[in-house]
């Protein structure tokens, strides 16, 4: 179980709403901060490692959920920049 | 136990302050799929920290129109031409099956069920990212589209100089 300081719903969105929103939410944390991002879109496994890859943010890790009726995605971010 | 975390030297952020990856887009398309395409690889590359300029050229331009312009040209070629080429984000057709704009309906009621962001939306969050985007003035003179309707937040009005000055310096340049 990773912890996280902040969450983001991105439930029902497909790509590229999840990254965007993403990039926005992080601006409102401070430095240090875990951002976790709900999504059951798959394509987060590999689009958010990239995304802190290109960004510079830290990359700390993904937990899945199953749930009704899509399974949920966990991405965590920690913002550093 | 206690973990001191040390920070690098330098970081990946660092780096890319200093020089941002930039990319460019050509959309000459006037279709809503194609449209989509460009709007979500531009999203994605500005929220992913990218400098990221679009231009529209030909049918491109159609997604940049507001809804509803008509030609301004005064010869009557390109007045007819311009009564036929009609603008505006979300009155374009789909490339495929679209029958005369049902299949188009269809597709953006799918969209709409399933929370996906259609090309006016998408042009929205291009701005809010701010995503450069400029017009072709030779294909405008052509089509007979005056700059006044075109939508709020188009930069600039250029030609393929200044395309290829950000061609030139980008990492990833595409053509739709």
């Amino acid at each position: 179980m990773i912890e996280s300081d902040v969450k983001l719903d991105t439930l029902g969105y497909f790509c590229p709403m999840p990254i965007i929103l993403t990039s926005k939410k992080i601006k409102e944390l401070t430095l240090g901060q875990v951002l976790e991002v709900a999504s059951d879109d798959e394509g987060i496994k590999k689009d958010m490692p990239a995304w802190c890859q290109t960004t510079g943010h830290e990359w700390v890790g993904l937990e899945e959920e199953e749930a009704d009726p899509k399974r949920v995605y966990k991405a965590y971010v920690k913002k550093t920049k | 136990m206690s973990i001191t975390q040390v920070e690098p030297a330098t970081t990946l952020a660092q780096l890319q302050e200093t020089k941002p990856d930039k990319v460019t887009i050509v959309l000459l398309s006037g279709e809503m799929d194609k449209a989509m395409a460009a709007f979500i690889i531009a999203t994605g590359a500005a929220a992913m920290g990218m400098q990221v300029t679009m231009f529209f050229t030909f049918w491109g331009l159609n997604v940049i129109r507001k809804p509803g312009a008509s030609s301004s040209a005064k010869d009557f070629l390109r007045k007819a031409f311009g009564f036929l080429n009609k603008g505006g984000a979300a009155g374009l057709p789909i490339s495929r099956f679209n029958f005369g704009g049902l299949g188009a309906t269809m597709m953006k009621k799918v969209m709409k069920d399933n929370r996906m962001p259609g090309v006016p939306e998408l042009i929205e969050t291009a701005q809010d990212l701010d995503v450069k985007m400029i017009a072709c003035t030779t294909t405008l003179g052509l089509l007979g589209i005056s700059k006044d309707t075109l939508i709020d937040g188009v930069d600039e009005l250029a030609g393929v100089s200044t395309y290829l000055a950000e061609a030139k310096d980008g990492s990833v340049n595409l053509f739709i």
